[in-house]
């Protein structure tokens, strides 16, 4: 049976004479008006007015700090991730992390309303403690906040005490907490705080002999490959090594039958001893500043922060681990490091001279960059919207070290509209981007790589990793199959439509 | 015999034992057996209530009830999320309330715009920026017929007078600037942002400035629908064969112009009573315009509710109306010969929204569904009374349900479905239970009218009847 929905039943020809009739009521603009506007926000002198504006974000790429908080707190096994302030915000950060990981995401909310804000969040607090200690039985209760708890100020430290002095959640389960006000920073300082309280936390009086292992934080990323990649990795290396949360366990589940409240994450024990590891690698640095500063000076650990997206930078950071622990990086690894650029020499043609713009979060980008020059692709609008000064002298740093950073621009605390307008003045061949970056494809009709936080409209590209040297296969196989997709819409009508490419 | 409340009742009594005593006091009052009757005096629900901290409520904020809800759907609207940049991230065109137009020329419905506070903003409050912000928006989308600024959290706890700055910048910018203090902390649910969002239209919008050439005595509002996957769409086709005349949408697909124009009607048709009865009371009051509530999901409810609207007007509109029903009669027949054999005697349960928990109850009862077990979010006393009746005796009705009831209800009760929310969808997915959300249609749709109860019931046969459910390997509780 013949079933229309959506995506069909409106094109016929009934809606649209339905949609003609219904412009009567909507006293829409004459369609010269609307196309001269849309000709004119093509334009430099509409570029100009766009990036001249300073009060209002349109299409930012970046999400607040209780986001990163609570998936950095998720990460870890057995525990529950607990928000004080305003209830719609957790209700807003499960369905966010859901939509791109299409796994299940709990975190509770202390629910506090107008009588909080005039009396403070305390009672919500002890509420809320031992409501979520009771129904969900977790062995931590990792705390963040929300802007309401922030700008009443609401007094965490003291809060928590008080309700393991009432006796409403035991005295010994950890109940780290982080201030992550959504009024500055973004996800990422959210992820750095919250590990970094949960860091503090879970190995307090816990220094002790060396573990002879490498501890590893990922930051603020969200594919689940990339965790089993650096975890198969480092077991090539013999690496012993704790990472530092493991996301993967709580968002990539196996199916059993069974819901589980914690499917997985890094064990509060193998946490705790993180602080007798040999060293500590972050594998971005701008999701994890205050964490590995905290680690460098309490723990006295050698740290580094390495994001191997790309041939060269999995290189570096191999190198690293291996300087570390005395392991050399073992014929495996050298096998799959062949056959990516292996593959990169065969795909070179599409990909060489090929107008890239970018969007999304810092570490991630100077990663992609890195990988797109080494390919012989040129950057050239690169915008990231939580991006900081020190992020934007890196990427200018990165793209002044090869020829095919020549051409390239670097705009922090910009947004997808500013992208927008670079796009239609200096177009390009690709876009990378997250989901969102599809209403840039839309417009400019730039084929789009899907790259990124978030990904809501493809399904499972989150699974595969972007790092190692596997990683960098699978960006490969992704963007020069869009370039190959695109060329053969282009040519479809032509000699050019080749059967071998 | 059994007694079904009892039995029920039982069932509650168990799942509320892992609460805490004061928790557990005040959950026990949110869920109840049914009674269709009425007789039963301890069946009512309590609802529209703070929800209890850390219990993981499903709720969203007012900000969710007045952006995502009522004002996002206004396409040639600049809808602003005024405070930090979450809530406008997080909401960003999730909702898929449909909309023809060129976005970001004259429409914006995918857009996600916002002044992103800073700790600045914070400190020395935020309507200096926030007026820039406005001429910055006004700048960018010359074509906007007004800017709405839905405020967040912040506004509202450092005091700023965003209703001053509004009334400024719309003399300036010579559009309508529509302050609304929807911050997510006000109220307990969604609910109160509806209700915010539906008097900052009647306050700067609703009879102001519309243009209208004619009337006839067959005018119509279709009020509470956001058009998701089409739904709007749909129905008016219906209404629209049936000879009447659609004059505007609340606020799917609709423009400022229809908000301002809609007083012009001569009856308000709603669809979601709970987001909408606010401005069909006004409306009421002010202008002496009925309204009338109707179901659009299923043709059972489809037939009943046509003959209602139609009985409204004169012959020439029953006769038509009549007409209507004839004509899609067979494709409904064909749509249920279809489906109602592989979804016979299946039970459902439903915790969503608005007026899903009772509306969509007779859709799955066309195709032998039965709804056992049923809920609202954000659902008021006048929502309850509406569902008692049209659901079985001892089914559980639920308000607020938190994840761990749920999970117990659905273990005890056995649903052969579940509609619920994207935060509720994976955890069904894991438990192997067949699984729809309900609040977006799973990204398809209409589900509305005639032409919606096809792909619904497609839907429904594809989440219940999909093979994948067999492969799953199930462990045993407690492995």
């Amino acid at each position: 049976m013949k079933i229309r929905d959506h995506n069909e039943l409106f094109c016929g020809r009934e809606y649209q004479e339905q949609f003609e009739r219904k412009k009567e009521f909507e006293n829409p603009f004459p369609a010269e008006k609307i196309a001269e506007v849309s000709e004119w926000t093509r334009t430099e002198e509409y570029k100009e007015k766009n990036f001249a504006r300073k009060h209002i974000k349109i299409n930012p790429a970046k999400a607040c700090q209780p986001l990163g908080a609570i998936f950095c707190a998720s990460s870890f096994a057995d525990t529950l991730p607990f928000v004080q302030g305003a209830q719609g915000c957790v209700a807003y950060f499960r369905s966010h992390l859901s939509r791109h990981f299409k796994e299940p995401m709990a975190a509770v909310s202390t629910s506090m309303t107008e009588d909080a804000a005039v009396f403070g969040g305390l009672n919500n607090m002890l509420d809320g403690l031992e409501n979520a200690y009771s129904l969900y039985n977790p062995k931590m209760l990792a705390v963040c906040t929300t802007c309401m708890a922030e700008v009443i100020g609401d007094d965490l430290n003291a809060y928590i005490r008080q309700a393991k002095g009432k006796g409403l959640i035991p005295q010994d389960l950890p109940v780290p907490f982080a201030h992550t006000p959504s009024f500055s920073g973004s996800h990422l300082a959210g992820y750095d705080g919250m590990m970094k309280a949960i860091l503090q936390a879970v190995t307090a009086g816990r220094k002790g002999d060396p573990n002879g292992k490498i501890n590893l934080i990922p930051g603020f990323d969200t594919y689940t490959g990339d965790y089993r990649e650096l975890a198969r990795m480092l077991g090539l290396m013999g690496v012993a090594h704790t990472i530092l949360a493991d996301a993967s366990g709580t968002y990539d589940s196996p199916n059993t039958g069974q819901y589980k409240l914690y499917p997985g994450g890094t064990t509060l024990e193998d946490a705790a001893d993180s602080v007798n590891a040999m060293a500590t690698i972050a594998l971005q640095k701008y999701s994890t500043a205050k964490t590995l500063d905290f680690v460098r000076k309490e723990w006295v650990q050698r740290t580094a922060a390495i994001t191997p997206v790309g041939i060269r930078n999995t290189d570096r950071f191999l190198e690293e681990i291996s300087a570390i622990t005395g392991r050399p990086v073992p014929a495996e690894l050298e096998a799959e490091r062949g056959r990516a650029v292996d593959a990169m020499t065969d795909s070179h043609p599409y990909v060489h001279g090929k107008r890239f713009a970018l969007v999304g979060d810092p570490d991630l980008l100077l990663g992609l960059m890195s990988f797109i020059m080494e390919m012989g692709g040129l950057p050239v609008h690169v915008v990231c919207t939580n991006g900081d000064k020190n992020f934007r002298a890196e990427a200018e740093e990165l793209l002044a070290s090869s020829p095919f950073g020549a051409k390239a621009a670097v705009h922090t605390n910009r947004d997808m509209w500013h992208l927008r307008s670079l796009m239609f003045t200096d177009p390009v061949d690709l876009l990378i981007g997250n989901s969102y970056a599809k209403f840039l494809w839309q417009d400019t009709g730039t084929p789009i790589v899907r790259i990124g936080f978030p990904l809501f409209d493809r399904h499972h590209l989150h699974r595969y990793p972007v790092i190692g040297y596997q990683g960098a296969l699978n960006i490969l196989t992704w963007i020069v199959n869009t370039v190959l997709d695109e060329l053969d819409r282009k040519t479809m009508h032509t000699a050019s439509f080749d059967a071998i490419r | 015999m059994k007694n079904p409340i009892e039995e029920t009742r039982k069932i509650i009594d168990e799942v509320m034992e892992a609460y805490p005593e004061k928790t557990k006091k005040d959950r026990a009052k949110h869920v109840k057996p049914n009674d269709p009757t009425g007789a039963c005096g301890t069946c009512q629900v309590k609802s529209n209530v703070k929800s209890r901290p850390g219990v993981m409520t499903v709720r969203g904020c007012a900000f969710a009830g007045a952006k995502g809800v009522v004002w996002g759907p206004v396409k040639d609207q600049v809808s602003i999320s005024h405070g930090p940049i979450g809530c406008g991230q997080y909401s960003w065109w999730s909702r898929r309330n449909y909309y023809n137009g060129q976005t970001g020329i004259d429409t914006f419905g995918t857009m996600h715009i916002t002044t992103d506070f800073q700790e600045k903003d914070i400190v020395y409050g935020g309507d200096k920026s926030l007026t820039e912000a406005l001429r910055e928006v006004k700048e960018m989308f010359p074509l906007a017929r007004g800017i709405g600024i839905l405020s967040e959290c912040p506004v509202g706890l450092i005091g700023d007078d965003i209703e001053a700055v509004s009334r400024k910048a719309a003399a300036e910018l010579g559009i309508p600037v529509v302050p609304v203090r929807c911050e997510g902390f006000r109220g307990v649910s969604q609910s109160l942002g509806h209700h915010i969002a539906n008097d900052t239209i009647r306050d700067h919008i609703l009879g102001k400035g519309g243009k209208l050439e004619k009337t006839t005595p067959y005018d119509v509002n279709i009020i509470g629908d956001y058009n998701i996957g089409g739904d709007a769409w749909a129905s008016r086709k219906i209404l629209e064969e049936m000879g009447l005349r659609v004059v505007a949408q609340w606020t799917g697909d609709s423009s400022v112009n229809e908000l301002a124009i809609a007083n012009s009607a001569k009856l308000n048709l709603i669809h979601c009573y709970r987001s909408m009865n606010y401005i069909c009371r006004h409306m009421e009051e002010t202008y002496g315009m009925p309204w009338v509530e109707f179901n659009f999901f299923g043709p059972t409810k489809i037939e009943e509710s046509i003959r209602g609207i139609a009985s409204h007007f004169d012959a020439r509109i029953m006769e038509k109306a009549e007409a209507v029903i004839a004509k899609y009669k067979p494709r409904m027949d064909e749509v249920i010969a279809e489906y109602r054999p592989k979804l016979e005697g299946r039970k459902v349960m439903l915790y969503v929204g608005g007026l899903r928990p009772r509306h969509t109850i007779g859709a799955y009862e066309d195709l032998g569904m039965e709804v056992i077990a049923s809920g609202y979010e954000f659902g008021h006393n006048d929502d309850y009374k509406r569902t008692y009746p049209v659901m079985k005796e001892g089914a559980v009705i639920m308000d607020d349900a938190t994840l761990y009831e749920l999970e117990e209800f659905t273990r005890r009760l056995r649903p052969d479905m579940v509609g619920s929310g994207i935060k509720e969808k994976y955890s069904y997915h894991k438990m192997g239970v067949p699984f729809r959300q309900m609040h977006s249609w799973d990204y398809s749709g209409p589900y509305h009218g005639f032409d919606g109860f096809p792909v619904f019931a497609r839907d429904m046969d594809m989440t219940v009847n999909s093979p994948v459910w067999d492969l799953i390997r199930r462990k045993k509780p407690g492995t």
